[in-house]
């Protein structure tokens, strides 16, 4: 990145981008990643390239938080705001991140989710994620940024002989797993391979070698470790108080019924050649091989429901997309997953992406669609590369492209960067942002499927949702179906994150309660403290106390316990937690990242924190609780869509529940 | 041409592309019954059954936009709320306009309103031809509870480059109406929204003022704008008009 790129070299980057559907938002990146910002003076330039005018553009520009019209100060350094950094002392770091940075030559900001949730707080500079932060730590960060003492980058896969896995993921990499990969790459007779992670993030770095008995594990492994476990004979599996057994037979992982996991942490998530090996490609295979109606039919009874949060039923979305009329139509994966305590999205696309685009090539012959978005956040740069690569990989190898498996059936895939802004995670807000649009919320109906993405009948899945379409179309609809409880068939992708001992992935069939995840496997909180609060399902989730433990992980047990699954977001707060501050957090939260199109959320978020800050001083309590559950029915009734329609849902949860923590 | 037209909310459907025919739909509202072509919103409907839900982001010159949040109903067979110019009537429709429910959610949309507007009524150019006004009667506010020490939007100055009319942002709701009005019936998109959330603004160009922007002077905005927050310059000199003539170019 530079800073004194001219005019000229700037205005031909956008203009490389004539022509691209939707193209203003990548070009807007594209100028911002090589000039650090967006000069105001190429607006002009915007509006011609796309056919709009010089106030549309502003508009666009201002809508993201990510857009800057102003040269940055110096790096920019993340620190992560949401409930899951929170949990672990969040909330100073980011006291302490303000001062540190004040009047330096740093960008100091703000981000609601870095997708690190099960070792926050979470930091990030110029993109590079680090975790674990304290008080303390975060000055050291902002003065490495500062005097530009970046770390060190990722090395892929390399070398020849034993076979050694150390963990590409974003949450390894911040844990230190790149330098832990260097320095088995610098030995002789090591091949290194950067596989997925399996999810057990309180062991990450947890490397892996290949034995004649199986891949046993070791972890949580730190460069400095390396040279005592090679001086164990690790090579060969050699006994190390880091030695954790056969990956396969840790009782974290046999616990779970990996179905959308099954090869995250397996594979390495670079290699077409190790997807197909581990049972890749069968699913398209057969799908391609049954009418579209067929296929959409076997969505339809593996019971499978979007695993964004709204749990609407897959097939019957697609049944309407496919019987829409039309001959141009799109599968939109939303991989915007800006839920705090929820990163599997990531996990996948960053572990496994291969079956996401299986998943979404599948989509598109049920529905008769040739073309695909995924539409990922800017807070995951992994994932994002791991997606190019794995699209490139793919056209390779005849996954997709203009004749895909040779069945004539053309599929291509577009991989699309979000600029900061969760309301973009609401799919008609997501359609408009693709479109090169501010993220607003559109009314429904029409609904996508309908009249979607350029106006055309569209399917809107959450990664996670298409991430199981493989899995379905290769096993069969019956065998997900048998999974879960009542309604939830299959099996949920949970994230345990938080103020948590064992934090990471359980992929396990629905049904489990909730004290299960939490206590048994989770081991309860990180800091020893008893727990007061877990929030399930996100921002707009609520807040449950411990006697709720009993709920089963189910969409409708949650609804009527006037909770919600949600994203499978798991996150677990000790009793230091004031939940009258999370409360307004919440407001705060909405206030941020409304898109301002509804009165209820555009002012009612507002309001809200300033009640509960008069609620908390003591000023006129009684009548501002009375105020706030009157303002809390006006956003849930009336808000346009989910963002403020369910703000309410954790305020609700803390005043009802926590009712003490109101009361100063 | 009167001064006052019966504004019915949304744009009549336009007709469908199979052969021109319009189907006609039977919908109950507020337990009138009435027959409307196929596609006509709601608020239409009732509008045309001589019941008017009130509205603020909504004219039957623009597309409905569902923002306001003040024309929700309740229909029988449906959970929650729809706001009623963006929902569509479908056959049989039982649609009530007035329950205690809707009225609570009414009021309290508006006090977020007027918890970030002005109250210089008495003195405002807009005073008697105001839609916040009329709605804020309409849904029976009568008091403000938070206070009006809260962040707002009072503070904004005053747009006076163009010679024609003002832009006063701190009267403005945020309604879209000029926005789309630039859009759909001038075709100029010289407006946008800047920001987002609680910072949302009307914005014209990227300079910050309507002179420097693409705007053409046409009226239209401040045509649709359904307070004083785009004002004719004759109006807040001279006040507002009280009768109608038709002119050689009418």
């Amino acid at each position: 990145m530079t800073t004194n790129a001219s005019l000229p070299e700037l205005e031909a980057i956008v203009r490389q981008f004539a022509g691209v559907e939707g193209g203003m938002l990548p070009a807007l990146h594209a100028v911002q990643h090589h000039a650090r910002y967006i000069s105001k003076d190429l607006i002009p330039v915007f509006a011609d390239v796309f056919n709009v005018t010089v106030s549309e553009v502003h508009g666009v520009i201002t809508f993201y938080k990510d857009f800057r019209t102003d040269e940055p100060a110096g790096p920019i350094v993340q620190v992560c705001r949401a409930e899951a950094c929170q949990s672990r002392g969040g909330r100073d770091v980011w006291d302490r991140a303000l001062l540190a940075g004040d009047g330096k030559k740093v960008v100091v900001e703000e981000v609601f989710c870095l997708g690190h949730c099960a070792l926050g707080p979470a930091a990030s500079v110029d993109g590079r994620l680090i975790g674990g932060v304290n008080e303390t730590s975060i000055e050291t960060i902002i003065g490495d940024a500062i005097a530009k003492r970046i770390p060190e980058a990722s090395i892929n896969t390399t070398g020849e002989g034993v076979t050694v896995y150390v963990p590409r993921d974003a949450a390894s990499r911040a844990a230190g797993a790149d330098d832990v990969a260097a320095a088995f790459a610098k030995q002789k007779g090591v091949r290194v391979v950067r596989n997925g992670s399996w999810g057990m993030m309180w062991l990450e770095p947890m490397i892996e070698v290949v034995t004649k008995e199986g891949r046993i594990a070791y972890g949580p492994v730190l460069v400095d470790d390396v040279a005592s476990l090679l001086g164990a004979d690790v090579l060969n599996g050699g006994a190390h108080p880091l030695r954790l057994g056969l990956t396969t037979e840790l009782p974290w992982i046999k616990r779970q019924q990996r179905v959308t996991y099954q090869r995250v942490g397996v594979v390495d998530p670079r290699s077409a050649q190790d997807y197909e090996a581990n049972g890749g490609v069968k699913g398209l295979k057969r799908a391609l091989a049954m009418t579209p109606s067929d296929v959409v039919t076997e969505v339809t009874d593996s019971g499978l429901r979007g695993r964004g949060g709204a749990a609407f039923p897959t097939g019957i979305k697609w049944r309407t997309v496919l019987e829409a009329p039309g001959t141009t139509k799109y599968i939109v994966c939303n991989a915007d997953e800006g839920d705090s305590g929820t990163f599997a999205d990531r996990m996948l696309m960053e572990g496994d992406p291969f079956m996401l685009l299986e998943g979404m090539t599948i989509a598109g012959w049920a529905v008769g669609a040739n073309t695909g978005y995924i539409y990922v956040r800017s807070e995951y740069p992994e994932a994002i590369e791991a997606l190019n690569k794995a699209v490139d990989a793919a056209t390779e190898q005849g996954w997709l492209g203009d004749n895909v498996l040779g069945s004539g059936f053309a599929f291509t895939i577009h991989v699309r960067v979000g600029a900061g802004a969760y309301i973009c995670g609401e799919e008609t807000a997501l359609i408009e942002s693709l479109e090169g649009k501010r993220g607003v919320v559109r009314a429904k109906p029409p609904i996508p499927a309908h009249v979607g993405l350029f106006g055309k009948p569209t399917v809107v899945n959450n990664v996670l949702s298409l991430g199981t379409i493989p899995a379905i179309l290769a096993d069969g609809a019956a065998a997900y179906a048998a999974l879960g409880m009542g309604r939830s068939r299959g099996t949920q992708v949970f994230q345990l994150a938080g103020n948590i001992a064992r934090g990471g992935i359980m992929e396990t069939a629905f049904g489990i309660t909730l004290g299960e995840l939490v206590n048994d496997l989770g081991g309860a909180t990180e800091s020893g403290r008893p727990i007061r609060a877990v929030q399930v399902g996100g921002p707009l989730g609520a807040y449950l106390p411990t006697d709720k433990f009993d709920l089963p992980m189910d969409y409708e047990s949650f609804a009527a316990a006037e909770a919600m699954v949600g994203h499978g977001g798991i996150v677990v707060f000790d009793d230091t937690v004031n939940m009258a501050a999370q409360a307004r957090f919440a407001m705060e939260f909405c206030a941020v990242e409304s898109c301002g199109k509804c009165t209820p959320c555009r002012i009612g978020s507002t309001r809200g924190v300033e009640l509960i800050d008069k609620i908390t001083a003591g000023i006129n309590r009684d009548a501002n609780i009375e105020v706030l559950v009157d303002l809390c029915e006006v956003m849930a009734d009336g808000s346009l869509c989910a963002m403020g329609g369910l703000t309410p849902l954790p305020v609700r949860s803390a005043l009802k529940n926590f009712t003490e923590d109101f009361q100063g | 041409m009167t001064l006052m037209d019966h504004d019915l909310g949304t744009p009549a459907p336009k007709p469908s592309s199979r052969n021109g025919e319009q189907t006609a739909v039977e919908v109950t509202i507020d337990g009138v019954k009435i027959s409307v072509a196929e596609g006509t919103s709601v608020m239409r409907a009732a509008a045309l059954a001589g019941v008017d839900v009130p509205k603020l982001c909504a004219t039957d010159s623009l597309d409905p936009f569902g923002s306001c949040r003040l024309c929700l109903v309740e229909i029988d067979g449906r959970k929650g709320t729809p706001a009623s110019c963006t929902t569509p009537c479908s056959p049989g429709m039982t649609v009530s306009t007035q329950t205690p429910k809707l009225e609570r959610l009414r009021r309290g949309v508006m006090e977020l309103y007027i918890s970030d507007h002005p109250l210089d009524c008495l003195t405002c150019a807009a005073n008697g031809d105001c839609e916040l006004q009329d709605m804020s009667g309409a849904v029976g506010l009568r008091d403000v509870r938070y206070g009006y020490d809260g962040d707002n939007h009072l503070s904004l100055g005053k747009d006076t480059s163009n010679p024609y009319f003002t832009f006063d942002s701190s009267k403005c709701i945020v309604c879209n109406r000029c926005v789309r009005a630039c859009e759909e019936i001038q075709g100029t998109f010289a407006l946008t929204i800047e920001g987002r959330g609680f910072g949302s603004r009307v914005a014209a160009g990227f300079n910050g003022n309507f002179f420097d922007s693409p705007c053409v002077s046409c009226g239209a905005c401040v045509q649709a704008c359904p307070t004083a927050t785009l004002t004719e310059n004759t109006v807040i000199e001279l006040g507002q008009p009280r009768r109608t003539v038709l002119t050689t170019c009418a």
